[in-house]
């Protein structure tokens, strides 16, 4: 349960090996003990994170999860369940893709396609259910700034983050009384495994900063949070920028 | 041709609705079952899924007790009857689902006061016994437990048992104070307390420290039947601590006012206005919460004897404003309350101290002197002080009580679980050490653990 002061006694993390489901649990368990599951492949990546988090004081259970298999994301969550209710579930996982590659090899984009948009909605959909029938808990979705308004250097990746945005925030708005709630993270450029070897972008932010603001949005009962927050109003200004100056923009 | 039978799941159709405490934080969604007799507690407990039922009454514990969620709740504030009423002995037989403020209504007129009360009579009967409720006189006369003599409990078999401390000594005593998790309790008798008339004689003093208080309550409380202090927490340094202590007892006919003497019973609880459900989050702030702490320690009298007060005005203060608790915002508030034994006076005072200086905009906090404890496995008081303050959900506030809680471990101390919606598991298994004993009576009179609430999930209880 999520207790009066908005504190967790469970955290899933699908994806469990990415920089920001990570500092989420890190910030969790700066505060508290809890359960926490970690959903990912089978790597010695995922052993390091478990073994680095049951030292933090969790209560660590490991289960597969697989972006690429299609029966995946239902047994991941009924496993992750077993063991009691999931108050917080972080989908955090996802590619960022070799930008040049993307724009001409067709097999490329539909894999990203699946690890980025039909997984995601396959695990939001699975997790739902699960959470709709406990009558509370709380789903983070780990979108980006990048799917607000696709550009020509990453589009590929803007898409699937743009269809991911779009399928979390109608779930957030169909889950309306059923005790269920969704928060949908926008972070702009975070300095992870994932971006490593690129250049940071403007307003660059950090897997602790998004974690920060997970754990205070959940705690807020909010809706949608942007990393850093000033995001939100370059992105609208973006948003709203004419396409023969914003195909220019050097972003 | 054999007949079909539906059996109808009562429940299954109802919607879920979002449900809370007292305090209006962490809401979960649950069938909210409203039940009038046995047979629609029985049919909803055993027609429940796997997420359980625990019962609800006028939902004046603080956190997630009458919470269950993905659940049923059953609302058993519809079967709220007095079954028998012995006025010579003022032993009652009533409905669980019977209000402190419909009992005094009806007896206090006959010379009969409820034997224990807390700070509201907005409470049910099964509510009282499951939280074990105490109140002004428990360093006399103990809890709400105490004055039971049997209670009807509706266990998961769907069996109704009549449980007395005689009968099932286990049974009764994880029931009382057992916040609902034994079965559904449908129906109890209560010993009532005998009065002459429905006024108090009251005392009241102003203590300027948490030393001169512990000091006036040690030595004098013995005298008086009913005693509270109110502390003002945002007074610091020298100040912290000041109080404004209030005592009394019931009034004896020859002790009223000749014009009161021909009807000396007469009695009017009621609600005298509601507070609407528009504050904004940040109202009660530290600049309006002192100036109201310190008009209040002003206005008391620095010492005042024998003050006829009416039953509200003594015992019920909050109730003659409907729904106060929506006066900390949309965000809600907490309640913390903790006892610590006698001789741990250092612990006490480092929790109120570290309070004021975190500078929660709390209203007064209240500290009393409890007297023996009962056998009840979950039950909350035993002899030492308590103290308890409400703190609207504010940053830092989780981390502050968490650490209060260490302090209160360290001094054999405990939470009330009526108040608590945040203590951690681990901490709670520290405070209460027949915890083990709680859970073998539920094993065995629930061992699918049907009755479960979010409170339940939350303490791993």
């Amino acid at each position: 349960m999520i207790d009066a002061l908005g504190s967790p006694s469970s955290l899933l993390l699908v994806g469990g090996t990415s920089d920001i489901a990570l500092a989420t649990a890190r910030r969790y368990l700066s505060e508290r003990p809890l359960r926490v599951v970690v959903a990912a492949r089978d790597t010695p990546r995922r052993s390091a994170v478990a073994a680095e988090l049951g030292a933090a004081g969790a209560t660590v259970q490991v289960v597969d999860f697989d972006a690429d298999d299609p029966a995946s994301p239902a047994r991941m969550v009924a496993e992750a369940a077993a063991a009691g209710d999931i108050d917080v579930a972080v989908v955090a996982f996802g590619l960022l893709g070799d930008a040049d590659q993307l724009r001409s090899d067709a097999t490329a984009v539909a894999q990203l396609a699946q690890v980025n948009y039909v997984a995601p909605t396959v695990v939001g959909t699975e997790l739902a259910n699960r959470m709709r029938s406990q009558g509370h808990g709380v789903i983070v979705a780990l979108s980006s700034v990048a799917g607000e308004r696709p550009r020509a250097s990453n589009f590929v990746y803007g898409s699937t983050k743009a269809g991911l945005d779009a399928f979390y925030s109608g779930l957030s708005d169909s889950l309306v009384g059923s005790g269920v709630s969704v928060l949908v993270v926008r972070p702009g450029f975070v300095r992870s495994k994932m971006t490593e070897g690129l250049d940071d972008a403007p307003l660059a932010t950090t897997p602790e900063a998004v974690a920060e603001a997970i754990v205070t949005g959940v705690r807020k009962g909010r809706h949608t949070v942007w990393v850093p927050g000033a995001m939100r109003w370059v992105m609208s200004g973006l948003r709203h920028t004419p396409r023969a100056v914003f195909r220019r923009l050097p972003i | 041709m054999p007949d079909t039978v539906t059996v109808s799941a009562p429940g299954a159709d109802a919607p879920l609705v979002p449900l809370v405490g007292w305090g209006r934080t962490a809401p979960t969604h649950a069938a909210l079952l409203p039940v009038h007799d046995d047979d629609d507690v029985r049919a909803a407990v055993l027609a429940a899924s796997g997420r359980g039922v625990v019962a609800r009454g006028l939902a004046r514990s603080y956190g997630d007790a009458a919470q269950n969620a993905g659940g049923t709740v059953l609302d058993m504030t519809s079967a709220a009857r007095v079954l028998q009423a012995d006025l010579e002995t003022g032993l009652v037989d009533v409905e669980a689902g019977i209000s402190l403020d419909e009992l005094m209504n009806r007896f206090v007129p006959q010379g009969f006061f409820v034997p224990v009360t807390p700070g509201t009579r907005l409470v049910t009967v099964g509510g009282a016994i499951a939280a074990d409720i105490h109140g002004k006189n428990h360093h006399v006369a103990g809890s709400f437990g105490s004055h039971v003599r049997w209670l009807d409990l509706l266990t998961a078999d769907g069996q109704v048992r009549r449980v007395s401390p005689e009968s099932d000594p286990d049974l009764f005593w994880a029931t009382v104070g057992g916040m609902g998790l034994t079965g559904v309790i449908l129906r109890a008798q209560v010993q009532l307390k005998a009065i002459q008339s429905s006024r108090c004689l009251v005392d009241t003093d102003r203590t300027p420290d948490l030393d001169s208080l512990m000091t006036l309550l040690t030595e004098t409380d013995h005298l008086y039947e009913y005693s509270v202090a109110w502390i003002d927490t945002l007074a610091k340094g020298k100040r912290m601590g000041r109080s404004v202590v209030t005592r009394g007892r019931f009034a004896k006919i020859d002790e009223l006012p000749a014009k009161r003497r021909t009807d000396p019973l007469a009695y009017h609880g009621s609600v005298k206005a509601s507070v609407p459900d528009v504050f904004p989050p940040g109202l009660l702030n530290l600049a309006t919460v002192a100036a109201f702490n310190e008009v209040w320690y002003r206005k008391a009298p620095k010492r005042k004897r024998d003050q006829l007060q009416s039953i509200p005005t003594f015992f019920h203060p909050l109730d003659a404003v409907g729904g106060w608790n929506r006066i900390y915002g949309p965000r809600g508030f907490v309640q913390y309350q903790v006892t610590v034994p006698f001789g741990q006076e250092e612990a006490m005072r480092e929790v109120l101290d570290r309070l004021s200086s975190f500078g929660t905009a709390s209203f007064l906090a209240v500290l009393k002197r409890f007297g023996p404890g009962n056998p009840g496995m979950l039950s909350y008081p035993s002899p030492g002080w308590t103290l308890a303050l409400d703190i609207p959900v504010m940053k830092g506030l989780a981390g502050l009580l968490d650490a209060l809680d260490e302090v209160v471990i360290a001094a054999a101390g405990r939470t009330y679980l009526a108040k608590d919606s945040r203590v951690r598991p681990e901490t709670f298994e520290k405070m209460y050490d027949r915890l083990d004993d709680f859970r073998a009576v539920r094993s065995r009179v629930d061992p699918a653990g049907v009755f479960t609430s979010d409170l339940a999930r939350r303490l791993a209880l």
